[in-house]
């Protein structure tokens, strides 16, 4: 094989041969040039030249075609500046190089920085500004209109659509039975848990519109008999209130001043008495009377009532030189004035209080002058404002609730608790102990804000004269009180207390009435509600309450488009032969005619007509007619026009030829094969004012449009529904609804922050599949 | 002067004792119009009441029963019964039975299965015209207008089921002629509130009269020549007035309702009240010989002996036009129903119709060799009969060729004609009439035989069938004749278009609502149906404008532009060349087409022809759909 391989090869070495020659003559043409001055050389290029020549020519043979290595003798050329890579034509590669390296751990690093280079390419030169923008238009605008292609169906579908109905959110109308809606339902308001609390703690029935148990019960429990009786009870209550407020109106018209005087009196001493005993009996009662005696001062120092300035007054002024009731009763006033205004336990309380800090100056001393301090001050107000505790939130948050026996509970705990907030403990005691006197007054004004208004008001005299009383009695009483009042005053809370349930028991006696009522009432409206239920039923609106006008008056058949290629002979056409006479079989009218009778008659006729041609006539009024619609043909040429002109003479025929513009010939008049008839070509402008002469968009050929708006959508020709339907608006849209623009989770699509972009990622496939439809239909279009 | 009408009165014939008896008999003859509802009931009935032996009996006449009030209540219990709930025609045919919130169960559920002829009625859509090809968009709107069509035909055919009432029919045994039978038979054989429709009053004072049924078909008013005017409730027999004017009266017509009376005196128009107040006298129409009132228009048509038409908007009070005819004194004259055209009879045998907007007349047709004296239109504006001094009675059609159908020598020559609303055509010769009648509804009347005739006391002077009843007035020398016509009117009326029960409150209601639908005067021309078209001329007329003004079409097709391909290779011999290809591609599909058209047109033309050797062609084909 090897043998075979060599001769075929033989040829081609041989020219190969030749071309190596060629080439290493051209090669070492500039090798040579500059060896060429040294001798020696030469003659080992001489040899080195032979030797390679004798090597080729082994090589012929084609087994040891590999040239061998050249061993040959450092040159003398070699220096430590200069590597002569002379005998070897192979280039010097950086791995070369870095061999010798390898092993060496120094030259790691530079190796590395050597691979990093090399790894390197060369960056490319950027683009220029045009083209990167070009691509990022590019880039968007295929993204932006891909994402906005997924609304195409949309708006298709949205303009095909008969009728649109904004806003797009359609609330649900389910037809829910109120049982259904109100379990689903819950309370989220505070409001409406709060009522929700108040429905279920009554067991109020949510759902089910019947009686709560209790008022089942109730209304199996009470038997008529009962019933009676507390009616009569309730009767009687109402009839004493009555006599009572008769009573009271009467008294208060009467005018006497003396009766008044006295009344007073008798009240003054009566109060006095009953606060004497109450003392001794109730020391806490006592106790709230005083509050009302101090709410009176406050009352008196707020207003001018007895301070002289007033319209009376005034005049008792001007009188009071001269006379001296007057002055007497000026002064009256005056001094009741001072008396009412006269701080009552100022001295007993700060002596009281002052008493409390002495008790407590071991302990904590410096708290207590401050809260002492505070004690001092007039307005109650300010005070509260100082202390800021815990407490006094909780005070804020339900006035209505006596925060006291609480509060004290708890302070009390808290100092077993912790003895570390003893002063704190001590502090809230004090503070307790001043809300504590201060609580009746408060309640006394929040309360008149309801109805005790104006029975303070009428009262207030009394009161003022129980002040007074009660003063005297203060003064002799204050050493005791102010040994009594301490233990007293958490005591004299409780009572009030008990007071308040006991008038809310004393409420629902009374209320118990119009509180049945109402219940009955809504027990009725519950009745209808569950009528309104049943009836609701959504009965069908009687429709097309109408019949419908019968379209007789409509084209019966479409007309023939029968050509009839004859002219007809007019002639015959008015003289059409009678079926039959004798069918007029009438015996009671008219004898039949005989034929012979007939063209008697035919006869008769024709001469009485000789006269008038009726028939002529007709045919010569068609052709003026024809004429007359006929456009006509304009004559532009000029006599004496490149001619000869003057009287008689004509332009010749051929000038007049050539100028006369012919006029088209227009369509075919209806009755050209009609002899009878002639038919108005005019145009009847004014009902071509009423059609339409523009087409709109969507047609491009008049038949088109024609069609859609051939069937007529007015009442008279279409049934009641039909009409409706015909004449729905395109677009509804709901009054005080705010109609938003469409979202994709409008349409079905799900959201997203990019939403428009979803669509396409979903489904890129069908998108471009129906593009390509579409494509595919225009080019067809 | 009350005297005058109601002791000259004279009503007809009592019905005798066996008249009630008959009476059932008929009624229980009487075919009963098989309801939906009745499936499983109808074969018993109709075992009872067989048509058969009924035509053993010598003959059978009946007159179409009014039932006053009671179409209008089983209409609205039928719909209270079976709502009719709009479904899609796919949904037709679920029959399940399905449960109403009521729990009741409805037999028959969906709407009302609708045969396709009942339909195809009602349809508009002219599908003769073929349409190019059209864009997607332009596609779905006419499928849209497709849809809507067929949606309301269907729902109209549907609706027809409410219209109750059958026409009445006079059938003669075999070889009977129904023209022998007389009216006191008719009476005799009818129940009683019909016998009660026939009367003669007899006034013989007052010269000839003209007279005018109201629209609703319930009042009567009539005009003597010497003066006599009078309105009546003719079914009631209730005088609404009657005066006497003291002038020859022409012609008398109510307008749009039976409140309002005009009439044609000697020398002017003068309009009155139902009470006989005389609230105008309208002087610029003078020698007033014709009235005729377009209801939908609100026009009144008055031809003079000047040989004017006028127009009179009644609505506003204004005269819309005075046209000249040019053909002398016109006193023929009628109104087309369909399309409110007026058909003028002239001397010189022509009839010419006339639109208020058209100074000419829109068409004109020569009938008559000699003057003509009556003409007479239909209902459905087909026909037109026309009755000439030549003795001869036509009936033309009026559909685009005016071309006579047929026509008949009469002795005497009819001197009026009247149409009814079914199609009947009624002549006045002399003192007889006669009363012509077509196969059904929509065909000519046939002028073979007479279908009824009368002999009056007089000679005929005013003819017209009374709307909604089988009854045609005539007026005479000797008074009025009210005649029953059995099948002349339309058996179910529309009430809310021509109620003739209707109360005060409703007429002023329907008064309001037709002025609110008043058609403007210029809307009238021979079709209709045109102005539903485009106005072509004015379109084309446009575009050009719009060419000249932009300097090129924007609509035209851009001509094929080769793309210029790579380098090297657009040459502009290959330009050329692909132009040429796409030209030739063009070209040759146009031709194509034309040839498989003219192929077609040769296939059709074959048929043609090879086609009436089978048959001969009749009359009657050009009804054949």
């Amino acid at each position: 094989m090897c043998e075979n391989n060599a001769e075929k090869m033989s040829a081609t070495s041989a020219e190969s041969l030749l071309a190596l020659r060629q080439q290493e003559e051209l090669v070492d043409l500039p090798k040579d040039y500059p060896l060429s001055a040294s001798e020696d050389e030469g003659d080992s290029d001489g040899e080195r030249k032979h030797q390679k020549l004798l090597e080729a020519i082994s090589s012929l043979d084609g087994k040891n075609r590999r040239k061998l290595a050249e061993r040959s003798e450092a040159s003398l050329k070699v220096s430590e500046f200069n590597v002569s890579s002379e005998g070897t034509r192979e280039k010097l590669v950086l791995s070369d190089l870095l061999q010798p390296i390898k092993p060496s751990s120094s030259l790691a690093t530079v190796r590395k920085q050597l691979n990093r280079v090399k790894s390197k390419k060369t960056v490319e030169l950027p683009l220029n500004k045009e083209e990167v923008a070009r691509i990022h238009r590019e880039v968007a605008f295929n993204k932006t209109s891909q994402a906005l292609s997924k609304w195409d169906p949309i708006v298709l579908k949205n303009r095909k659509a008969e009728q649109l109905v904004f806003p797009l959110e359609k609330e649900q109308a389910a037809f829910a039975p109120i049982e259904h809606v109100l379990s689903g339902w819950k309370a989220r308001t505070p409001l409406e848990q709060e009522i929700f609390n108040v429905l279920h703690k009554n067991k109020q029935p949510v759902t089910d519109p019947l009686l709560t148990p209790v008022e089942k019960a109730s209304l199996k429990a009470m038997s008529l008999e009962e019933a009676k009786m507390r009616r009569a009870e309730l009767q009687r209550a109402r009839a004493l209130q009555s006599y009572y407020e008769a009573k009271a109106r009467r008294e208060k018209k009467i005018k006497s001043k003396k009766y008044h005087k006295v009344v007073k009196k008798g009240k003054a001493k009566k109060a006095l008495k009953d606060f004497e005993t109450l003392r001794k009996v109730d020391p806490t009662a006592a106790l709230e009377e005083l509050e009302k005696i101090e709410k009176a001062r406050m009352m008196e120092r707020m207003s001018l009532k007895h301070q002289n300035s007033g319209k009376w007054a005034k005049s008792k002024a001007i009188m009071a030189k001269y006379d001296l009731e007057a002055r007497q009763a000026m002064q009256e006033q005056l001094a009741k004035n001072k008396e009412l205004t006269q701080k009552l336990q100022a001295a007993s309380e700060s002596e009281e209080e002052g008493g409390g800090v002495e008790e407590n100056e071991l302990l904590v001393p410096d708290v207590v002058n401050e809260v002492h301090i505070n004690a001092n001050e007039p307005n109650p107000w300010m005070r509260r404002s100082c202390t800021s505790d815990a407490k006094e939130v909780e005070i804020q948050k339900d006035p209505e609730q006596p925060p006291e026996p609480m509060a004290h509970e708890d302070s009390e705990s808290e100092g077993e608790e912790s003895p570390v907030a003893e002063e704190e403990t001590l502090l809230k005691e004090f503070e307790e102990r001043r809300s504590l006197r201060k609580r009746p007054e408060l309640n006394q004004d929040a309360e008149p804000v309801g109805g005790r208004e104006a029975q303070d008001a009428s009262s207030q005299e009394v009161l003022s004269e129980l002040r007074a009383l009660s003063r005297k009695l203060n003064k002799e009483n204050q050493e005791k009180q102010s040994r009594k009042q301490k233990g007293n005053s958490v005591r004299a809370v409780l009572p009030v207390q008990r007071e308040e349930p006991a008038q809310e028991e004393e409420e629902p006696l009374l209320l118990q009435r119009p509180e049945r009522v109402q219940t009955l009432e809504e027990l009725e409206e519950l009745g209808k509600e569950g009528y309104l239920q049943n009836t609701e039923l959504p009965r069908p609106v009687s429709q097309g309450q109408q019949t419908e006008r019968n379209p007789d008056n409509q084209p019966g058949a479409p007309k023939k488009k029968k050509r009839k290629e004859e002219m007809i002979d007019l002639q015959n056409l008015l003289t059409t032969k009678s079926p039959s006479v004798k069918s007029l079989a009438v015996p009671t009218t008219i004898e039949a005619l005989e034929d012979e009778e007939e063209r008697d008659q035919k006869q008769m006729i024709k001469e009485a007509f000789a006269g008038d041609d009726v028939i002529r006539d007709f045919l010569k009024e068609k052709k003026e007619a024809v004429e007359a619609s006929k456009p006509k043909d304009v004559d532009l040429t000029l006599p004496g026009w490149g001619e000869w002109g003057g009287v008689g003479l004509q332009p010749s025929a051929k000038k007049r030829r050539r100028f006369l513009i012919k006029a088209p010939e227009g369509p075919p008049r209806k009755d050209k094969n009609l002899p009878n008839v002639i038919i108005n070509e005019k145009r009847n402008i004014h009902a071509a004012a009423h059609q339409v002469h523009v087409l709109p968009y969507p047609f491009t050929h008049h038949h088109q449009f024609e069609r859609t708006i051939q069937t007529p959508i007015g009442s008279t020709w279409n049934t009641q529904r039909a009409f409706q339907k015909l004449t729905t608006p395109k677009v509804v849209t709901k009054p005080g609804h705010i109609i938003k623009p469409i979202k994709a989770e409008d349409v079905g699509y799900r959201s997203s922050s990019r939403s428009d972009l979803s669509m396409v990622q979903r489904n890129p496939k069908q998108l471009s599949v129906r593009h390509k439809k579409q494509l595919k239909k225009n080019s067809v279009d | 002067m009350d005297h005058q009408l109601v002791g000259l009165m004279e009503t007809a014939p009592k019905p005798g004792g066996d008249v009630p008896h008959k009476k059932n008999k008929l009624q229980s003859k009487r075919k009963k119009p098989r309801r939906y509802w009745e499936e499983e009931e109808t074969s018993p009935t109709a075992a009872g009441a067989s048509p058969g032996p009924s035509r053993s009996k010598k003959r059978k006449q009946e007159l179409r029963p009014r039932r006053p009030k009671n179409t209008h209540i089983q209409k609205k219990s039928r719909i209270s019964k079976k709502p009719q709930v709009p479904r899609k025609s796919g949904e037709r045919r679920n029959l399940v039975p399905q449960r109403t919130l009521s729990g009741a169960q409805d037999p028959f559920p969906g709407p009302a299965p609708v045969p396709v002829e009942a339909a195809l009625k009602f349809r508009r859509i002219d599908k003769s015209k073929k349409l190019l090809h059209s864009k997607s968009k332009t596609r779905s709107r006419l499928e849209v207008a497709d849809a809507e069509e067929e949606e309301t035909s269907v729902r109209a055919a549907r609706s027809e089921l409410l219209l109750a009432e059958e026409p009445g029919f006079l059938e003669g045994d075999d070889g009977e002629d129904t023209a022998k039978i007389r009216q006191a038979d008719i009476v005799e054989a009818v129940d009683i509130a019909s016998a009660a429709k026939h009367f003669d009053l007899n006034l013989r004072q007052f010269g000839p009269y003209r007279l005018n049924y109201s629209r609703t078909g319930r009042h009567l008013a009539f005009g003597g020549r010497r003066g006599h005017v009078a309105a009546l409730d003719w079914v009631t027999k209730k005088l609404m007035c009657e005066i006497n004017v003291i002038e020859a009266v022409r012609d008398i017509r109510f307008l749009h309702s039976e409140a309002l009376l005009s009439v044609a005196q000697n020398r002017w128009l003068h309009i009155y009240d139902n009470q006989g107040i005389e609230l105008h006298c309208i002087r610029r129409c003078d020698r007033i010989t014709r009235l005729e009132f377009l209801p939908f228009h609100f026009l009144l048509a008055t031809a003079s002996e000047t040989g004017f038409l006028t127009y009179l908007d009644v609505s506003v009070g204004k005269i819309v036009t005075a046209l000249n005819a040019r053909a002398g004194r016109l006193d023929v004259m009628t109104q087309n129903p369909y399309n409110a055209v007026i058909h003028l009879g002239h001397s010189n045998g022509t009839v010419s119709l006339w639109s208020p907007a058209v100074k000419e007349p829109l068409a004109k047709i020569l009938c008559h060799r000699g003057g003509v004296r009556a003409v007479a239109v239909d209902s459905t504006g087909t026909y037109m009969a026309t009755s000439g001094l030549d003795h001869q009675l036509k009936i033309f059609d009026l559909r685009g060729m005016f071309q006579p159908l047929s026509a008949r020598t009469l002795p005497q020559g009819a001197g009026h004609l009247a149409f009814s609303q079914r199609g009947l055509l009624a002549a006045g010769m002399g003192d007889v009439v006669n009363i012509w009648a077509g196969q059904g509804k929509g065909s000519p009347p046939s002028l073979e035989q007479p279908y009824l005739t009368h002999r009056l006391s007089g000679h005929v002077h005013g003819l017209q069938f009374c709307p909604f009843e089988d009854v045609l007035g005539v007026g005479h020398n000797g008074g009025i004749t009210s005649m029953l016509v059995p099948g002349a009117a339309e058996p179910n009326f529309d009430g809310l278009e021509n109620n003739p029960y209707r109360s005060r409150k409703q007429r002023q209601e329907w008064e309001v609502k037709a002025l609110l639908e008043k058609v403007p005067a210029e809307l009238i021309c021979l079709d209709p149906r045109a102005l539903a078209e485009v106005d072509v001329v004015t379109l084309e007329q446009e575009k050009k404008e719009r060419i000249e003004r932009l300097g090129y079409d924007p609509e035209a097709k851009a001509p094929f532009q080769p793309k210029p391909k790579q380098k090297g290779r657009s040459s502009t011999a290959s330009l050329v060349k692909r132009k040429r290809k796409v030209m030739d591609k063009e070209h040759r599909v146009r031709t194509l087409d034309k040839v498989r058209q003219s192929l077609e047109q040769q296939q059709h033309d074959q048929e043609k022809k090879t086609k009436p050797t089978g048959t001969r062609p009749s009359a009657l084909d050009r009804f054949v759909r």
